[in-house]
C-alpha cells in the first residue's frame, strides 16, 4: 500500500469485561464497513443510540468499492460527509466504450446542470470508511464503535437479540432490541442464523489491479471489448484519487487465481495498457469470481440485513456499495420511528419489500451486463458481436451494448407507503427520489434543495405569493410535517415556514409544479405522495400511510 | 433514417429486456438449431416491418457491417 496509510483504531476493553453489566441496547450494528458506519451515523442523527461491533481495527484493505453514485453522495451529504468525499474523489460522468481500440460510443450520466452532486465519484473504500469513522465521532453520546469485537453467536428472541462477542480479553454477551447485520458478503450472522443465500454464480474470473502512476487518462469510465492490449477479453479503467488507477481485466473461466495475482503476471498486463514509457507501481491486486445472490427476506425478527450481507451483485455497474448505502437510507428512519415508539414494527417490514425490489433490480442489471461481457454459447457470441458490429452505424444497437448499467436509485412506486397519483402527470411520481435543484435560502444565499429535505417528513409546497403561502401554511399547521416552500423569489415567510427562492425556475420545472402543488417527502428524500393543488385532507391520509399506518404526532415544541 | 431504415432506439427503453429474451430464446439449442431459429426470426420480423424497401435496406446494412476476419 504505497499511497495510503491505513489508520489503526484503538481496541478498548469493553465495560462488560471490566465488571460492569452492559445495558440492553436499542440497536447494535454488526460490521463497520461503509454500510454499517453509515447506518450508525444515520441512526445517531435520528437520536437513536447505537453500538457498532467490528472484528477488525482498521479500514478496508485495498480499494474495493470505488464508484459512488449521485444518489449515494446525496445520502452521504445528508449524513454530513458528502462534501468531504466529493472534494477528495475523482468526479466523472462520462463512460466510453471501445471495441478493439476504437471508441464505438460514449454516454453521459448527468447531461444537465443544476444538481449539487455529480453523477459519480471514484473514491477508494478505505477513504469512505475513514471519513465515516471520523463523522461517527461527532456523536460521542450516541454512537460507540468497538474494534476487535467479533460476534461469535446470535440468539434471536421475539422482542430482541442476544449476541455473543469475542474480544482479545475474552467474551461477553450483549442484548439488543434490534441488530443490523452489516457484516458483508460472507456474513457470519447470516451463517449463524442458517439463512440460505441463493443465486447465480459466474465462472468468469477477473483481475483487479490498482496501479499508481502519472498517466493522462481522462476522468471517465473507459471500457474495452477485446482491446489489442488484452486480446480476446474485456477491460475497464477508472481513475481514483492519489494517482491510483483501477484496471479490471477479464481473464476467462480457466484462469488460475493464485497464479494470476502474482506481480510477474500482473505487471505485463498493466504494461500493455499504459505503454513502455510510463512508470507505475502496483498497489493492490485481487483475482475474483462473483455471484449474484440475495436473502429471501432481509428482516428476520429483530435482525435486519443491510448491504452485502443481504444481497451481492457482480461489480459491473457499481451496484454493490451503492445499493448498500441505499438500504441504509431506506431503513434507518423507519427503525428510528419504531424504536421511538412513533410507528408500528410493521414499518420496518416495508424496508424488506422496498429494498428487495432494489436488490432485484441491481441483480438483474448486473447479471445482464455480465452475460453480455462473457458470452457462453456460440449464439450468445453471435448476438453480442452483431450488436458491436452495428453499434457504430445504428443508435438502436448502441442502446444494446451492455458494458455496465450504472447504479441508479430504483423507484418505490407501488409499495405500500406511497400514495399513487390520482391522475398521471410529469415530475417525480410517488416512489421516486426527489430531484435536486439550485435554490436561494432564506438569507438569499445559493444552496441546494436536497439539503433542505430529508431526515424527517416534509411538505414541499410551491407558491407564487405570500398571501397564498400564508393560507396554505394555516391549513397545513395541523398536519405535522414542516412546510418547505418554493417561490419564484424570496417572500415574506409566515412564522416557522422555510421559503426557498427558485429564481431560475428549475425546481418548478423538475417538479412539474403549479402554485399550490404539494409533495409529501419521506425522510429518505423519496416522494411519498403529491397533489397538483393543495389538498390537506389528501395529505393527511398520505402522511398516515407513509408513516406506517399511524398518524404522526408532532414532536413537542 | 438510413436508406429507409429507422436506426433510432426503438425498444421504448427496454432494450435489455429484448436482448435477454433473445438470448433466453436460444437456451438449450444446438448451433444448427439456433441458426435455424434465427432464420425464422428474421423472416417473422421482416414481415412485421410491413415495408419491403426497409427490409432490403436492412439486409444491405447487415451485410455492410460484417467484420473482416
Amino acid at each position: 500500500m504505497g499511497s495510503y496509510a491505513a489508520p489503526r483504531y484503538e481496541y478498548v476493553i469493553p465495560p462488560e469485561l471490566r465488571g460492569s453489566p452492559g445495558a440492553r441496547r436499542p440497536v447494535v450494528v454488526v460490521g463497520a464497513g461503509p454500510v454499517g458506519l453509515a447506518a450508525a451515523i444515520d441512526l445517531a442523527i435520528h437520536g437513536i443510540p447505537c453500538l457498532v461491533l467490528d472484528d477488525n481495527d482498521t479500514v478496508s484493505v485495498g480499494s474495493r468499492a470505488i464508484c459512488w453514485a449521485k444518489r449515494t453522495l446525496e445520502i452521504f451529504d445528508r449524513l454530513g460527509v458528502g462534501d468531504r468525499m466529493v472534494a477528495k474523489g475523482v468526479t466523472w460522468q462520462r463512460g466510453r466504450v471501445h471495441r478493439g481500440d476504437e471508441e464505438i460510443y460514449s454516454f453521459d450520466l448527468l447531461p444537465e446542470g443544476g444538481h449539487k452532486m455529480p453523477a459519480f465519484i471514484n473514491l477508494q473504500q478505505y477513504y469512505v470508511e475513514e471519513y465515516l469513522v471520523e463523522r461517527a465521532r461527532d456523536f460521542p453520546d450516541l454512537l460507540e464503535l468497538r474494534w476487535r469485537n467479533e460476534v461469535t453467536g446470535v440468539s434471536a428472541r421475539g422482542d430482541g437479540v442476544v449476541l455473543e462477542v469475542a474480544t482479545p480479553d475474552g467474551s461477553y454477551r450483549i442484548e439488543a432490541d434490534w441488530v443490523l447485520a452489516a457484516d458483508g458478503a460472507n456474513s457470519a450472522l447470516r451463517r449463524m442464523l442458517g439463512l440460505p443465500f441463493e443465486g447465480q454464480a459466474f465462472e468468469e474470473r477477473f483481475l483487479i489491479a490498482d496501479v499508481r502512476m502519472r498517466a493522462p487518462f481522462p476522468n471517465e469510465r473507459l471500457f474495452w471489448f477485446r482491446p489489442s492490449f488484452h486480446p480476446g477479453q474485456s477491460a475497464l479503467l477508472h481513475r481514483q484519487p492519489d494517482d491510483v488507477f483501477r484496471i479490471d481485466f477479464q481473464l476467462g473461466p480457466e484462469a488460475d487465481p493464485v497464479l494470476e495475482r502474482q506481480p510477474q503476471r500482473v505487471i505485463p498486463r498493466v504494461r500493455a495498457v499504459v505503454g513502455e514509457s510510463t512508470p507505475f507501481e502496483l498497489e493492490w491486486c485481487s483475482v475474483y469470481a462473483f455471484r449474484c445472490a440475495r436473502l429471501e427476506r432481509f428482516v428476520h425478527g429483530r435482525v435486519v440485513f443491510v448491504g452485502d450481507s443481504a444481497h451481492v451483485v457482480s461489480p459491473f455497474g457499481a451496484r454493490g456499495g451503492n445499493g448498500g448505502i441505499q438500504d441504509v437510507d431506506n431503513l434507518c428512519w423507519k427503525l428510528a420511528r419504531v424504536v421511538q415508539g412513533r410507528a408500528p414494527e410493521s414499518l420496518v417490514a416495508t424496508y424488506d419489500g422496498e429494498r428487495r425490489h432494489g436488490a432485484d433490480e441491481n441483480i438483474l442489471n448486473s447479471s445482464r451486463t455480465t452475460s453480455f461481457m462473457t458470452p457462453k454459447t456460440k449464439v450468445e457470441h453471435l448476438f453480442r458481436d452483431a450488436v458491436l458490429d452495428l453499434a457504430p452505424r445504428a443508435a438502436f444497437a448502441r442502446a444494446l451494448v451492455n458494458a455496465g448499467r450504472l447504479s441508479r436509485p430504483c423507484t418505490l412506486a407501488g409499495h405500500v407507503l406511497q400514495t399513487p397519483d390520482a391522475a398521471p402527470w410529469d415530475g417525480p411520481a410517488p416512489g421516486t427520489v426527489c430531484p435536486d435543484a439550485p435554490i436561494l435560502d432564506e438569507a438569499g444565499r445559493p444552496g441546494w434543495l436536497l439539503n433542505r429535505l430529508g431526515g424527517d417528513f416534509a411538505l414541499l409546497v410551491f407558491a407564487e405569493d405570500a398571501a397564498e403561502l400564508a393560507a396554505m401554511a394555516a391549513r397545513a399547521s395541523c398536519l405535522g410535517p414542516p412546510l418547505v416552500a418554493i417561490a419564484p423569489r424570496s417572500l415574506q415567510a409566515p412564522e416557522g415556514i422555510v421559503v426557498l427562492a427558485d429564481p431560475d425556475g428549475l425546481a418548478r420545472v423538475r417538479y412539474a409544479a403549479e402554485p399550490g402543488t404539494t409533495y409529501l417527502i419521506r425522510p429518505d428524500q423519496h416522494v411519498a405522495a403529491r397533489f397538483k393543488s393543495f389538498d390537506p385532507g389528501g395529505i393527511a391520509l398520505a402522511l398516515e400511510r407513509a408513516g406506517g399506518g399511524v398518524r404522526p404526532v408532532r414532536a413537542a415544541a | 433514417m438510413a436508406g429507409g431504415l429507422d436506426l433510432a432506439e426503438g425498444f421504448a427503453g427496454r432494450g435489455d429486456d429484448v436482448y435477454e429474451a433473445l438470448i433466453r430464446g436460444h437456451e438449450g439449442l444446438t448451433d444448427e438449431e439456433s441458426a435455424a431459429m434465427n432464420a425464422r426470426l428474421v423472416l417473422i420480423l421482416a414481415n412485421q416491418v410491413r415495408d419491403p424497401e426497409a427490409v432490403i435496406a436492412a439486409i444491405r446494412l447487415a451485410r455492410e457491417t460484417a467484420r473482416a476476419g
